[in-house]
């Protein structure tokens, strides 16, 4: 691995991201192409989702009643999102009761217009971030950096992303894709640039790179006088946001500035306080894997005395009330952001994040991201097939969300919105097939002509072959159909079933 | 048994095992007739339509549910050797239907739907039994394909029914919950991520040391079949509906 | 206007919803704030404290508070400790004859300072057996946020009758502290991180060193 050299180091104010835009990452099977062919990434990948997968499934068994938190964790987001206008309003109105000021934003650039307008005024040019994901939606940092801020990640894997020029690939561990050897380098090479250097000899043992990570941020939460935070949950009736962590730069940035800035998407609404007690034993348990995470924090307002005196919560839409109005694929909103559905993905588990092309990588990705973008790209068009539909990220939805029947949804949505534009030879194909499967002796007058393959091609099987058949087999042999169908030996009499004279009919399948 | 207690069954093929690998079928016709069922199989039958709708078509799948409604409406069980095809019967026709706005198809499909099994749930809980009288002597290992256990959601019967198979040895297979990556048209729409995964499965098969693989589904196994034979691994496959209608041979 | 524009999208993206009560809209099946099955609360939370890295020492009673406080600080080798107001000064009183610096909170220490400080004490409002973790509300004898978060090293003091099955007790006992608009942390072991490879290091940004007294 090598990081990119910063192009302009004295420009900017914070490591450079990639060039780019999300939106113009290639469509999704393009993607897959050029990141399985990175072995490194692969074991990267695959090490970390089995440690992790591992995890979940031994705390998960803990519990006796973990399928009833299921359901009630589905019908407590299900109530919120069936009445999120009710929920938000008692939440504004609960926050400015405890001395917090709540702003509304409908889109991205409006939220960073607010954010922005809030730093300028406190006249700073840093901030400290808690991870979130919905300031990554939005694009939060570049837009700090264009006004001349210097917005921080404190997370250390969002630390790792930030210095190596990186984006993330994964929603919980950001840099799941590098190992302890491209973190070493990365320390060395960036953290000097930008405040106090990793030590000469740094190793790559993670606790060295740990302490590397705390030594460098600990002088930037000292002097921070604004912190930047998303929530994991807003608790409609009392006014009180929750961070859950693990490393304690959560805890700093909600508790050391002066002024704090939590960023949260309309959707992490929960009606009451008693409801956390569901989700904070469905959230750790399906995100890392524990019990329960090190640290959360809970903060309602301003507590005169104790932390930020100035506390403000932007509400962000960018996209969700768009997905509200179509009652099967709001059930994306569910989310809370475990990430299970990507450390069980077959799919997930070979490429990583960034061939999704979206903050949200993944299963929950591939549903969630063409909804809030809607489906004009290449990538948003892809999203929704890059999945077997195998149903294993289903099984372990703590909120219960059918990926796979959203996932065929999101499809139905992609194939009538581009028949309306240009029809294409896939639906000529699908329309010749169904006009075929919709009489039974339509199918067996098919079937009676790919019985004579065999037989022209004097083989009964394909080896590689070219397109439209290579896809499938460039890998692997495609078996011709026998002679005579099953259909066929039906009606002809069903004579000599190879069954009843007990003689296994093994040899017929190539 | 008498004629009046004998159970109907209606077998749904499944277009591939009708086209691509009718032994499976008539491995079904054996068994339950063994097992003192009469077999039928409707000829106005297609497919389940999945290969339309998972990929987004759902005005070009309605055929197929129309077809399957007209084939085995009359019939009080209808049995599939497929999970994934009766995993889409039950949880996609009646979604289908609903799009179509046809009030009497959404009652037809909600009928049928609640009549059709999988083989393996069809043996277990209708005729309730777990030991067919089948003979295999040969070390086989088993792939629960994810729609019969996510979809059809048949549990550990596949399991129960080889258990009590004679002769035979059932091997364990690494990472068997692991997708093969076939999914339908993400093997052609995806065909380097849906490689990927079906070799990592050929390969843990090819590592288990059985001379079977065995599936309940045949779409699963043609893809994990076609690796197995271009790689030469000499592992054959099998579909568990064979071998629980293989019995020893008489002297 | 966002604020009206987002709320008329919503109410016109929920056209399907016709029953006004959330409640009677999507009944939730779950009885709150109940006691789970857990045969010797006090002995699981130890256990999975312990499982964390964290350390734990028992305390027969209040009386053996001073000296365990004095020792867990020893071992550390900890010079100083922030005392919150609200601390029963025997807590402290053999720690600080052992030559441990007290340092209080009165005016409020800056960060800075508290930088410098090796160790703070606090006691905690509830403990959670099934999942080893412990809840500050930072009321008096817990001090404010930032006390129990720079100090390298975090001596906290839980009583038995604090220590409740699980999650479900525990947010019924803090949802009044909460409603009266106190911050509450949990705090699960001492501050770790799995970002690297997923391989959990403990002590990153909060204390590396969580030293539980238990009494009782």
């Amino acid at each position: 691995m090598t990081t990119t050299a910063l192009p302009h180091p004295t420009r900017r104010l914070t490591p450079a991201p990639p060039p780019g835009d999300l939106l113009d990452t290639p469509k999704f099977p393009k993607s897959v192409k050029r990141y399985l062919g990175n072995s490194q990434l692969r074991a990267n990948l695959r090490h970390a989702t089995g440690t992790i997968r591992a995890k979940r499934a031994r705390v998960t068994a803990e519990l006796s009643n973990w399928e009833q938190l299921r359901q009630a964790g589905e019908a407590i987001k299900n109530r919120t999102a069936r009445h999120l206008d009710v929920y938000l309003e008692q939440l504004e109105a609960n926050l400015i009761a405890n001395g917090a000021q709540v702003h509304w934003a409908s889109t991205a650039a409006e939220a960073n217009r607010i954010v922005v307008d809030l730093v300028k005024a406190k006249g700073v040019s840093e901030v400290v971030k808690v991870k979130s994901m919905v300031t990554q939606e939005i694009e939060l940092n570049e837009a700090l950096e264009a006004a001349g801020v210097a917005a921080w990640e404190t997370d250390l894997a969002e630390l790792i992303v930030q210095l190596g020029h990186d984006r993330p690939s994964h929603i919980l561990v950001p840099a799941i894709h590098r190992n302890r050897s491209e973190v070493r380098e990365i320390f060395l090479q960036e953290m000097k640039l930008y405040g106090r250097a990793a030590p000469k000899d740094l190793s790559d043992n993670p606790p060295d790179l740990a302490g590397a990570a705390r030594a460098h941020l600990r002088e930037k939460f000292m002097r921070a006088k604004v912190g930047i935070s998303g929530a994991n949950f807003m608790v409609a009736d009392s006014g009180t946001l929750v961070v859950v962590e693990s490393e304690g730069n959560g805890r700093m940035c909600l508790t050391l500035p002066e002024t704090l800035i939590s960023v949260v998407g309309i959707e992490k609404t929960v009606p009451t306080l008693e409801d956390l007690e569901v989700f904070l034993q469905l959230l750790p348990r399906s995100s890392t894997g524990e019990r329960m995470n090190p640290y959360t924090s809970m903060w309602t307002g301003v507590t005169p005395g104790d932390g930020p005196q100035e506390v403000h919560v932007v509400l962000v839409d960018n996209g969700r009330t768009k997905v509200l109005a179509d009652p099967i694929g709001r059930q994306a909103l569910r989310c809370i952001r475990c990430s299970a559905c990507m450390n069980i993905c077959p799919v997930y588990e070979r490429v990583g994040g960034h061939a999704y092309g979206s903050v949200y990588p993944g299963p929950i990705g591939a549903i969630l991201t063409p909804q809030l973008r809607g489906t004009a790209s290449a990538i948003d068009q892809s999203l929704p097939y890059a999945s077997s539909l195998c149903g294993a990220c289903a099984d372990v939805c703590p909120v219960r969300i059918p990926i796979p029947e959203l996932l065929v949804h999101m499809r139905h949505r992609v194939v009538e919105e581009r028949k309306r534009k240009h029809p294409g030879l896939e639906r000529t194909i699908m329309k010749v097939g169904g006009w075929i499967m919709g009489r039974g002796s339509r199918f067996g007058a098919v079937e009676k002509l790919a019985g004579k393959a065999r037989g022209i091609l004097r083989k009964d099987k394909l080896g590689p072959m070219p397109w439209p058949a290579s896809p499938w087999t460039n890998a692997r042999d495609l078996p011709l159909p026998p002679a005579q169908s099953f259909r066929d030996w039906w009606k002809s009499g069903q004579a000599d079933n190879p069954f009843v004279s007990s003689q296994p009919a093994e040899e017929a399948r190539p | 048994m008498s004629a009046s207690s004998q159970k109907v069954v209606a077998l749904f093929a499944t277009c591939i095992s009708d086209l691509m690998y009718p032994n499976t079928p008539k491995a079904v016709v054996a068994l339950l007739e063994r097992l003192g069922c009469r077999v039928e199989f409707p000829t106005a039958q297609t497919c389940c339509g999945q290969m339309f709708t998972n990929t987004g078509y759902y005005p070009e799948a309605l055929g197929s549910v129309r077809a399957y409604v007209r084939a085995f409406s009359k019939y009080e069980h209808i049995v599939a050797p497929s999970g994934s095809c009766v995993g889409s019967v039950r949880e996609q026709h009646p979604m289908l239907a609903a799009s179509s706005r046809d009030k009497g198809l959404q009652r037809a499909v909600e009928e049928v739907v609640a009549r059709t099994w999988d083989i393996t749930e069809f043996l277990t809980d209708v005729l309730q039994v777990e030991d067919v009288g089948a003979y295999f002597p040969h070390k086989v290992t088993y792939h629960p394909t994810c729609h019969s256990v996510r979809v059809a959601k048949v549990g550990d019967r596949p399991y129960r029914l080889l258990n009590k198979v004679r002769g035979l040895t059932l091997l364990p297979l690494e990472d068997s919950d692991q997708c093969c990556g076939f999914g339908g048209t993400f093997s052609i729409k995806n065909p380097d991520m849906s490689t990927a995964m079906a070799t990592a499965k050929a390969r843990h098969v090819a590592n288990s040391g059985a001379e079977y693989l065995v599936t309940a589904d045949n779409a699963c196994l043609m893809n994990i079949g076609g690796v197995l034979s271009r790689g030469r691994s000499g592992v054959k496959t099998i579909h568990l509906a064979e071998i629980l209608a293989t019995t020893e041979p008489e002297e | 206007m966002s604020k009206s524009d987002i709320l008329a999208r919503i109410r016109n993206s929920l056209i399907d919803v016709t029953q006004d009560d959330p409640v009677l809209d999507v009944p939730v099946d779950w009885q709150y704030g109940q006691a789970t099955a857990v045969a010797e609360p006090i002995e699981l939370f130890i256990e999975r404290v312990i499982d964390y890295k964290a350390t734990v020492v028992r305390a027969a009673s209040e009386k053996d508070v001073p000296r365990l406080v004095a020792e867990g600080l020893a071992q550390a080798q900890a010079t100083s400790l922030v005392v919150p107001a609200g601390v029963d000064p025997a807590w402290v009183a053999q720690a600080a004859q052992a030559g441990v610096e007290l340092v209080q909170d009165d005016p409020p220490l800056s960060h800075q300072r508290l930088n410098e400080i090796s160790a703070v004490i606090t006691a905690s409002v509830v403990g959670m057996a099934e999942t080893g973790t412990i809840a500050l509300d930072h009321r008096g004898d817990q001090g404010r946020r930032e006390l129990s978060l720079v100090p390298d090293m975090h001596v906290c003091v839980i009583r038995t009758d604090q220590i409740v099955t699980d999650v479900p007790q525990a947010m019924a006992r803090l949802a009044p502290s909460l409603r009266q608009h106190q911050p509450v942390t949990w705090i699960s072991g001492p501050s770790a991180t799995s970002d690297i490879e997923l391989s959990r290091v403990e002590g990153v940004h909060g204390p590396r060193t969580l030293h539980v007294i238990v009494v009782g």
